[in-house]
C-alpha cells in the first residue's frame, strides 16, 4: 500500500474518531432544549459531556492538520472553497465551547439563557453544516484550474491551479443537504444514546425515548443519503454493502436503546457513524475532491500530496503517537465513568466548595 | 480593499486577538501548577487557595485561547490556500505533530485537572496541571517551529515540476535557531506577563486589605517571577537579534529605521519626524549600541549593519524588481513598544519587591493603580513583539520564497471575506466583554476561604459515596 493511501485511509479514522466523539457532543448540545426541561437537567447534560468536549475536538484539529500536512492542495482547494461554510463552522463551535465553559460561571438566569442558546446553536450549525461539506466532496463540485494555466498542464502530475470556483449556494444542492439533515439527526440521536449511558433518572428516561424518536427519522435520512451516495461511488459493489451494513447497526442501536441496553445502543450507534464514513471514503478513494466540471480536474490522494518524506515522517509519529494518545483518551472516559443524574449535581455550579455534604468530612 | 488586503486585515485581527489570551495561559499554568505542588508538599491550605483563584482565572482564558485557535488553523487553507499549496508539504507537518502531541494533551488533562478533584488520587491529579502545562508548551514549540519557516525557511528544496516547496529535513525545520530562540523568547514572554497577572491582581488584594496572608506569596512570587523572566526574555532577545542579522537584515534595519550601511551604528530610542524615510531625527541614541546587539562589536568593520537602501538594492539584484521594504513605521515602533513596555513591568516588579520588604504590605493608592493596569504592559508588548516580527518580514510570506501577495486564495471575493471579517471582529469582541467581566468577577470575589476549600475531595468521595459531585458545570 503506498504512504498516500495509508493517509488517506488515516485521514478517514481520523474523522471517524471526530464524528463518533465530537458528533454526540454536538447531539447532546442541540437536545439542551429539548431534553433539559429545567436548569437541574440541562446541567445533567452538560456535565456529561464537560469533561470530554474539547478533547473530542481536537480530533478536528488533527483532522485539519492531518489534512494539510499530507494533502496540502485538498485542504486549500477544499478550505478556500467552502469559505463561507466553514466560517459558520468556525462560528458554531465558538458559540459552542465558549457556551459550555462560561455556562456555570455566573449566577444568573439570563446569562445561563444566552449560554444555552449558544452551545445549541454552536452545535447545530457545525452538525449540519460538515455534512453538507462531505455531501459536496463526493457528489462533486466546480472545481477548474484558474484561468491563465498553461493548456497541456498534465493535471495528473500537477494540481497547484485547481481551485474551487462555486460559491455558498452551489453547496447547497439537495444531495447535500440531505447528507447535511443525516450528521444532523444521526448526531442528536448518537447524543440521546450517549446520554443514556452517561445519566440516569428522569434525563436518561427523556434521552431514551428522544433517541428512538430522532432515531427513526435519521434512519430515514441516513438511507436516504446512503443510498444516493451510491450514485456518486467509484465503487458500488463494495459501498453498498457498507451502507446496508450501517443501516442495520442503527436499526440495532434503536432496538438496544429501546430495550434499554444503554452500552450496546452506543457501540452500535458509534459502529453505525464508523461504517457511514467509511462508505463514504470507499466510494470517493482514490479521488479526495471530485471536480464535477471535468474529471481531469479531480484532486485525487496522488496529484494533491506531500511527498514521500513528508508522508514517512508523519506516518512515524502517528504510529507512535496515536496510541498513546487513545490509551489516555481512554482512561478519561473510564475517570469519569459514573452515571450523573440530578441528584448528583452540586447546588452551587463551579464552587467545589465545602457546603454541608461535606462538613466535617475529611478535613 | 482587494480579498488579499481583507484577508490580512483579518489574519491580523485574529491572531492579535488569539494571542492575548494565550500568553496568559502560556505562563499562568505553570504557575498554578507550582501552587498546587506547593500546596501537595506543605500541605498549607492557602497554596490550596491559590491554586483555585489563579486556576479559575487561567480556564476563564484557556477557553478563549481554544475557540479562537481553531479559527488560526483553518485560516490557512481559507484565506492563504497558495499559501497552503506552496508550503503544505514543509508546514503542515508541524501542524498536524501540534495536534497529536500537543493538543490532545493539554485538552484530555485539564478535563481531568478541573473536575478530577474528587475522581483521582491527589498526587494522580497533581499530575494532569503538570502534564496539562507539558501540552500548552509543546503547542507553543510546534507553531513557533512553523512561524520560524516562515521567517527562515529551511530544510527544503524548491520543487520544479511541482511548483511547491518539499520537505527535506523535519529537524532541521524543527530545530534551527530560529525556532528554539523564538520558543525560548515567547516563553519567557508568557512568564512575564503570568507574573504580572499574579503580582497585580495580588497588588491590588494587598491594597484592598483582603487575604493579605495569602496574597502576599503570590504577590512576591509574582514580582520575582517577572524579574528573571526578563532577564530570560532580554537573554534570547539578544539571541535573536544576532541572528536576524543574518537571516532577516531587513527587519533588523527596519525596526531601527537604519537607511544607509555603517560601523557603529547606534540604537536610537527615540525619534521624532517619520521614520518611513531619513528624515526623522534622533532625541535619544546611544551610539555603537545597535552594532553591538546586532553583531557584538561596538566599532570596526565586524561591527557594519546593514541599512534598508542597500539592502534593497541587494534584494532586487536577488529577486528581481520590487519594493522589499516593510513598513517602517510600524517596525520601529513595534520594536521599541516591545520592549520598552517589557521594561516597565521589571520596574513595577522591583517597586513591589522594595514596598513589601521585611514584611511590609503595600498600601499607596499609586501602587494599588499600578497593580490594576501591570498587566497590560507585559501582555501588549508581547503583541507589539508579533506586530514588529510579522510586519517586519513583509512583504515576504514566507521570506525569500513567496511574497504576500502570492499567498491569497484567488477566489476569494471581497464580499466573503467582508462577511467573515466583520462576523469574526463582532464575535470577538462580544467575546472580549464576557471573558473580561468573568474575569473581574472572578477577581473581586477573591480566594476562597480557608474553611471553603475541600482539602481531600478525594477521600471524601471515597468515604461517603453518596454521589453528589464534587465539582460540576
Amino acid at each position: 500500500m503506498d504512504l498516500q493511501t495509508v493517509w488517506f485511509i488515516l485521514v478517514a479514522v481520523l474523522w471517524i474518531g471526530y464524528f463518533v466523539l465530537d458528533g454526540f457532543d454536538l447531539g447532546v448540545g442541540m437536545l439542551l432544549p429539548i431534553i433539559g426541561k429545567d436548569d437541574l437537567r440541562r446541567r445533567v447534560m452538560i456535565n456529561s459531556i464537560a469533561t470530554v468536549w474539547d478533547g473530542n475536538e481536537v480530533w478536528l484539529l488533527v483532522a485539519g492538520g492531518a489534512t494539510f500536512a499530507a494533502f496540502p492542495l485538498w485542504y486549500a482547494t477544499m478550505f478556500s472553497g467552502f469559505y463561507l461554510a466553514l466560517f459558520l463552522v468556525l462560528v458554531g463551535l465558538i458559540l459552542r465551547g465558549i457556551g459550555l465553559e462560561y455556562r456555570g460561571k455566573r449566577n444568573s438566569d439570563s446569562w445561563r439563557r444566552r449560554m444555552d442558546w449558544m452551545i445549541t446553536v454552536g452545535s447545530a450549525l457545525p452538525a449540519l453544516l460538515f455534512g453538507v461539506a462531505f455531501g459536496n466532496v463526493i457528489s462533486g463540485t466546480p472545481i477548474e484550474p484558474l484561468a491563465g494555466t498553461p493548456a497541456g498542464t498534465d493535471f495528473a502530475v500537477n494540481a497547484m491551479s485547481l481551485n474551487y470556483t462555486g460559491n455558498l449556494f452551489t453547496l447547497l444542492n439537495p444531495f447535500s443537504l440531505l447528507v447535511g439533515l443525516m450528521t444532523l439527526t444521526v448526531f442528536m440521536a448518537h447524543g440521546a444514546i450517549f446520554l443514556a449511558l452517561k445519566t440516569s433518572g428522569e434525563v436518561r428516561d427523556a434521552a431514551r425515548s428522544v433517541a428512538l424518536k430522532i432515531g427513526l427519522a435519521a434512519a430515514v435520512a441516513a438511507v436516504g443519503a446512503l443510498l444516493w451516495a451510491q450514485a456518486f461511488s467509484g465503487r458500488v459493489a463494495v459501498t453498498l454493502p457498507l451502507a446496508l451494513i450501517a443501516a442495520v447497526l442503527w436499526l440495532g442501536a434503536l432496538f438496544m436503546t429501546m430495550r434499554g441496553r444503554d452500552g450496546w445502543a452506543f457501540i452500535l450507534s458509534t459502529a453505525t457513524i464508523a461504517f457511514a464514513v467509511t462508505e463514504m471514503f470507499v466510494g470517493l478513494f482514490p479521488n479526495v475532491m471530485v471536480s464535477s466540471t471535468d474529471a481531469l480536474y479531480n484532486l485525487t490522494v496522488y496529484n494533491s500530496s506531500s511527498q514521500s518524506y513528508t508522508l514517512t515522517v508523519m506516518t512515524i509519529v502517528a504510529a507512535v503517537m496515536t496510541p498513546i494518545v487513545l490509551i489516555y483518551q481512554g482512561w478519561t472516559f473510564w475517570v469519569f465513568r459514573k452515571r450523573i443524574s440530578t441528584s448528583m449535581i452540586p447546588p452551587q455550579p463551579e464552587s467545589g466548595r465545602a457546603d454541608d455534604r461535606y462538613a466535617g468530612v475529611g478535613r | 480593499m482587494t480579498a488579499l488586503q481583507l484577508s490580512q486585515w483579518q489574519f491580523g485581527i485574529t491572531t492579535v486577538y488569539h494571542f492575548l489570551f494565550v500568553p496568559i495561559t502560556l505562563g499562568t499554568v505553570w504557575l498554578v501548577a507550582g501552587f498546587q505542588t506547593a500546596w501537595y508538599r506543605t500541605g498549607k491550605v492557602k497554596y490550596l487557595q491559590l491554586t483555585k483563584f489563579f486556576g479559575k482565572l487561567f480556564l476563564i482564558n484557556f477557553a478563549m485561547g481554544v475557540v479562537t485557535g481553531i479559527v488560526q488553523e483553518f485560516q490557512f487553507g481559507m484565506n492563504w490556500s497558495e499559501y497552503s499549496r506552496f508550503v503544505g508539504d514543509v508546514f503542515g507537518a508541524p501542524l498536524a505533530m501540534e495536534g497529536l502531541l500537543a493538543f490532545f494533551l493539554e485538552s484530555t488533562f485539564l478535563g481531568l485537572w478541573i473536575f478530577g478533584w474528587d475522581r483521582l488520587p491527589k498526587r494522580l491529579h497533581l499530575a494532569t496541571i503538570w502534564l496539562a502545562a507539558a501540552g500548552t508548551a509543546f503547542s507553543a514549540y510546534f507553531i513557533l517551529a512553523a512561524n520560524a519557516f516562515m521567517q527562515h525557511p529551511v530544510g527544503f528544496t524548491y520543487d520544479e515540476s511541482l511548483q511547491r516547496a518539499v520537505l527535506t529535513d523535519i529537524f532541521a525545520v524543527l530545530f534551527q535557531n530560529t525556532a528554539w530562540i523564538a520558543f525560548l523568547h515567547t516563553l519567557a514572554a508568557s512568564f512575564l506577563v503570568a507574573g504580572a497577572l499574579l503580582a497585580g491582581i495580588s497588588g491590588w488584594m494587598l491594597f484592598k486589605n483582603r487575604q493579605v496572608d495569602v496574597f502576599r506569596s503570590s504577590a512576591k512570587l509574582g514580582a520575582w517571577v517577572i524579574l528573571i523572566s526578563a532577564v530570560v526574555v532580554s537573554v534570547s532577545g539578544d539571541m535573536d537579534m544576532k541572528i536576524m542579522v543574518q537571516q532577516q537584515p531587513m527587519k533588523v534595519a527596519a525596526a531601527e529605521a537604519l537607511y544607509s550601511t555603517q560601523e557603529n551604528a547606534p540604537f536610537s530610542i527615540l525619534s521624532v519626524g517619520d521614520v518611513s524615510g531619513d528624515s526623522a531625527t534622533a532625541i535619544m541614541e546611544v551610539p555603537g549600541l545597535l552594532s553591538f546587539l546586532a553583531t557584538g562589536t561596538w566599532d570596526g568593520p565586524d561591527s557594519t549593519v546593514q541599512g534598508i537602501d542597500d539592502l534593497q538594492a541587494e534584494y532586487q539584484a536577488t529577486y528581481g524588481p520590487g519594493d522589499y521594504i516593510p513598513y517602517v513605521p510600524i517596525t520601529y515602533w513595534g520594536f521599541r513598544l516591545m520592549i520598552g513596555l517589557g521594561m516597565i513591568a521589571a520596574l513595577y516588579a522591583l517597586w513591589a519587591l522594595f514596598a513589601m520588604r521585611g514584611g511590609r504590605v503595600p498600601r499607596s493608592r499609586f501602587f494599588a493603580v499600578a497593580s490594576t493596569w501591570i498587566l497590560f504592559f507585559p501582555l501588549f508588548g508581547i503583541s507589539f513583539g508579533w506586530i514588529f516580527t510579522e510586519m517586519g518580514r513583509q512583504p515576504w510570506i514566507v521570506f525569500g520564497q513567496q511574497l504576500v501577495s502570492e499567498g491569497g486564495s484567488p477566489l476569494l471575493s471581497t464580499t466573503e471575506v467582508w462577511l467573515s471579517m466583520i462576523g469574526f471582529t463582532l464575535l470577538y469582541a462580544v467575546l472580549a466583554i464576557l471573558e473580561v467581566a468573568l474575569m473581574l468577577k472572578y477577581i473581586k470575589a477573591g480566594a476562597p476561604e480557608p474553611q471553603d476549600v475541600v482539602t481531600d475531595p478525594y477521600g471524601d468521595a471515597q468515604k461517603d459515596d453518596d454521589k453528589q459531585l464534587y465539582f460540576a458545570y
